[in-house]
């Protein structure tokens, strides 16, 4: 038995303790914003916040989540408005989509230890973020305008 | 182009769209349909309604809520934020009261297929006429019940107005009267001018934006349906293998795996959509999956194509464009020409096959029963895969029913269902739905790859440099040969992108068109061979200019000849396939190529972008009857690699609807290409690709983006063109051309990684 918090509420998981964080969220919890795109550690579709660090949650036993606390994008803030949240909707960043909620949960990490990013500070923090529909220039963009710097 | 006329929705066609019956529905039908009656509702009711053939169907409640069906896949290019917008800005209507309603696979909508980058293009007059239609009709109502004549009432802000006496009624008030008025005819129907479509080519809200950034946005993969299992496939390495036994012990050991269940491979002669076949393991989770697909042991009979390997096939490829081929395209005497060149030049060119890695992998989630078949898919489109699990199934088109998801990215993938079909079997064999999941392995592995291309090319100048003759071949896998693997020679609709549509200023013009046969399954994939065809083209008439001595940006303009529309007598072409579209309505419009390299050109500062350790390439292409032109900037980084500085991109697509989301297509465009031009590679070995993951397949990452990505539309009220692939095809070329102006090396293939640039 593996107990964690996922997004505030505490689960008790009768699953397979090596099992990737990824599909206890998915398959098990229901939880599938948070999403599956290599499984490698190499896309960042997955990534969460484990005790507010960044973890691919494809690669993490869930093991390594026990008596941890999970937050996924549907915790990220109580009703969808995080200022990344906000700031991406107004800047239009999303294409298709797919990549957004693990680059929002690397940003929303990024932000909380350092508030006014640089631009390298930036594309280091989300260079495991891939976006293949190539919203990087956005990414960027809203990340600043969430941070309360410039956008260009 | 077919006569098309609004009629009446009958009340099943929405059910089958959960849309409540009432109110006033309007849909397009083919000119010899009939109005049609109502028909008995019922839970099961499919939308489909004979004659109707567009996908363009407006719903107003009696609440006055405006539902409008977007028949088209939403995969990135915003085509939910924007089609809806034409109509309820022709209609008059109030956004905040408009509902989009997302349509299933169905013929009643007429094509589906979200490829082309036709979505706007084609539904834009019909959007438009649909919304007319209903605003006339609401009017008429309001003028009848005021006692006004028609042309003095207005439609705006969802309520019908007329100004002399102060009076407004809200389009709920009018709904219902207006559902018993027969139809106008179209001829009395009034289209808005192009100026009062208020909201059209401005910048639109992202309709989906709060759904994506709160996860709550339902992708094929996140489908759950109450006893849903999770299959994981082991597919032949090689297309056209088959299992010849396998061991499934210590897979069916694996905690939480349920069956293995063997798939046929495909049947008959050609691949097309159908699954490759192999062994399915399917379990209660995906974990549980893929680890049981880990431990099954299968041998392989690989067959056919376990020979083909990509270092011999490059030979075969070269080998074929150096030898005539098929003449495709001829004015003039290129032959003649070369002779009498003062100097002649020639190159060829290779890009390799490219995987479209799309950030989610392909999924599909089915539910089989005695009543038929529902999916759910992240689908471009779900007629074809409607078609294809019929056929797997062996059951009727009828009892099938396709639910489109968000897609995770398409890029032309999740054209081809084979992916729903795996789904549908499996869920037939199991009894319970099944999702079906493709790991990154599978799809960088099992795809439907962009053809490997050689070009040649070969150009006679004279005495001024001028070019006089100008020979292209071009040899690739077509992707006809999926459909029927005999094909070896690239079709016409293939050489129309970027072949025998490309303006040339040369008297004396030749293209021919080589055989290569397919070992894998080709497809199409953002802009198609126009990556190939542009990249070829467009470097080399940078080579020419470099040979000259010139501006590459004058001699650009030169070859490409003055503003005109180049005919297909002048192309030497019977026809030019053109995207399908009338060449009088789309022409080849060398001023608005040659409009797009000036703009680009200006506002790069062509010249003062140069600085020192920076130069700059530049490369123009028409496709998808939009129009591209491409700066980059590149320099070394620390490492001494080729680095991309600075883009600056200028489109002309006609008529744009959304200007935020043809922009953010633009800017994904460019950073598709640079993915092109850096690293994309597909390698064949024994039959199977080499690459596995992103770690052998590498997409641009953020780190490599420029800082700037300046994307400018140009204001233009020509009929609309594509958005979604043509800014792909001049990124590759511009880079390469800038790489050559920075280091003297002439990148004549892709990728540049690989040339240790
Ligand atoms: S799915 Fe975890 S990094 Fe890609
Ligand atoms: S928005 Fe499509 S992968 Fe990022």
């Amino acid at each position: 038995m593996i107990i964690l918090k996922v997004n505030g509420a505490e689960q008790k998981l009768d699953v397979d303790p090596e099992t990737p964080l990824l599909w206890v969220l998915r398959d098990v919890l229901g939880l599938t914003g948070t999403k599956y795109g290599c499984g490698q550690a190499l896309c960042g579709a997955c990534v969460v916040h484990l005790d507010g660090e960044t973890v691919r949650a494809c690669v993490t036993p869930v093991k390594r989540a026990a008596g941890g606390s999970v937050t996924t994008i549907e915790g990220l803030s109580p009703a969808g408005d995080h200022p990344l949240q906000r700031a991406w909707v107004e800047l239009g960043v999303p294409q298709c989509g797919f990549c957004q909620a693990g680059q929002i949960m690397s940003a929303a990490a990024l932000l909380r230890k350092n508030p006014r990013p640089s631009n390298d500070d930036i594309d280091k923090s989300l260079a495991g973020n891939i976006c293949r529909c190539g919203t990087y220039t956005r990414i960027r963009a809203a990340v600043r305008k969430a941070a309360g710097l410039p956008t260009e | 182009m077919e006569q098309q006329r609004v009629v009446l929705l009958r009340r099943s066609f929405l059910a089958g769209l959960g849309l409540a019956a009432g109110g006033l529905a309007l849909g397009l039908a083919a000119g010899d349909a009939e109005a049609a009656p109502p028909a008995p509702l019922g839970p099961t009711a499919l939308p489909s309604q004979p004659g109707l053939r567009t996908g363009v169907f407006l719903h107003i409640a009696t609440d006055g809520t405006v539902s409008v069906v977007c028949h088209r896949s939403e995969m990135g290019q915003g085509i939910r934020s924007s089609l809806p917008v034409l109509v309820a800005d022709e209609l008059g209507a109030d956004m905040a009261r408009v509902k989009i309603v997302q349509g299933d696979g169905d013929k009643a909508y007429g094509d589906q297929n979200t490829d082309g980058s036709r979505s706007v293009r084609d539904g834009y007059e019909p959007m438009r006429r649909v919304g007319a239609t209903a605003r006339a009709m609401l009017v008429a109502v309001a003028a009848k019940k005021w006692r006004v004549p028609a042309a003095e009432c207005v439609a705006e802000q969802h309520a019908v107005h007329h100004a002399k006496s102060k009076r407004s009624l809200d389009f709920r008030e009018l709904v219902a009267d207006a559902a018993k008025l027969p139809v106008p005819d179209a001829k009395t129907v009034a289209l808005r001018p192009v100026s009062e479509l208020k909201r059209v080519g401005g910048l639109l809200p992202l309709l989906d934006g709060p759904a994506i950034v709160t996860g709550a946005a339902q992708f094929g993969a996140d489908v759950r349906l109450p006893g849903m299992l999770t299959a994981v496939i082991a597919r032949p390495p090689v297309v056209g293998g088959k299992v010849v036994r396998y061991d499934g012990a210590r897979a069916l050991a694996v905690a939480g795996v349920k069956k293995l269940v063997e798939l046929p491979g495909p049947q008959g002669g050609a691949v097309g959509f159908q699954p490759l076949g192999g062994v399915a393991v399917v379990a209660d989770t995906t974990w549980a999956a893929m680890r049981g697909r880990a431990a099954l042991q299968i041998e392989w009979d690989h067959g056919a194509n376990a020979a083909y390997d990509s270092a011999t096939y490059r030979e075969a490829l070269s080998g074929a464009a150096r030898a005539p081929g098929k003449v495709v395209r001829k004015v003039g005497d290129v032959d003649g020409a070369l002779a009498k060149a003062a100097r002649t030049l020639e190159a060829e060119y290779y890009v390799p096959h490219l995987a479209h890695a799309a950030m989610e992998p392909p999924s599909a989630v089915a539910r089989v029963d005695a009543n038929g078949c529902e999916v759910w898919a992240p689908t471009q489109n779900p007629q074809a895969a409607r078609t294809e699990v019929a056929r797997a199934l062996g059951v009727d088109e009828a009892k099938v029913t396709v639910h489109v998801t968000f897609l995770g990215g398409g890029f032309g993938r999740k054209s081809k269902p084979d992916y729903v079909a795996e789904a549908a079997l499996l869920a037939r064999a199991m009894g319970t739905p099944v999702r079906v999941q493709w790991t990154r392995e599978d799809d960088v592995q099992s795809g439907y790859f962009h053809s490997v291309s050689a070009q040649y090319l070969k150009a006679g100048l004279d005495a001024d440099g001028k070019v006089s003759a100008w020979l292209h071949r071009t040899a690739f896998p077509p992707i006809p040969s999926t459909f029927d693997g005999r094909v070896k020679t690239p079709s016409d609709n293939e050489l129309g992108l970027g072949v025998l549509d490309l303006a040339l200023a040369a008297p004396n013009v030749r293209a021919e068109a080589c055989d290569a046969p397919a070992h894998i399954r080709i497809g199409w994939l953002r802009s198609v061979c126009n990556i190939f065809h542009a990249f070829a083209v467009q470097s080399f008439i940078d080579e020419i200019a470099h040979a000259r001595q010139a501006d590459p940006r004058e001699v650009l303009l030169e070859v490409l000849g003055p503003a005109r529309h180049a005919t297909p007598a002048e192309l030497g072409v019977q026809k030019v396939p053109n995207y399908g579209a009338p060449i009088e309505q789309h022409p080849v419009d060398v001023g608005r190529l040659r409009h797009v390299i000036e703009r680009v050109t200006e506002i790069s500062g062509w010249s003062a972008a140069r600085k020192a350790g920076r130069a700059v390439g530049l490369a123009a292409h028409r496709s998808f009857l939009t129009y591209v032109a491409v700066v980059a900037a590149v320099s070394k980084d620390a490492l001494g690699k080729v680095q991309v500085d600075e883009v600056w991109l200028v489109a002309d697509a006609g008529t744009v609807i959304n200007l935020d989301r043809a922009r953010s297509q633009m800017e994904g465009a460019v950073v598709f290409g640079m993915s092109i031009a850096l690293h994309g590679a597909i390698t064949m070995k024994g039959g199977a690709v080499e690459q596995t993951n992103f770690r052998d397949y590498p997409v641009v990452r953020t780190t490599e983006v420029p800082q700037r990505i300046h994307v400018e539309i140009v204001k233009s009220d020509a009929p609309p063109g594509g958005v979604g692939e043509p800014g792909v095809p001049p990124v590759a070329p511009a880079i390469a051309n800038a790489v050559f102006a920075l280091t003297k090396t002439r990148a004549r293939e892709l990728p540049l990684r690989r040339l240790g640039l």
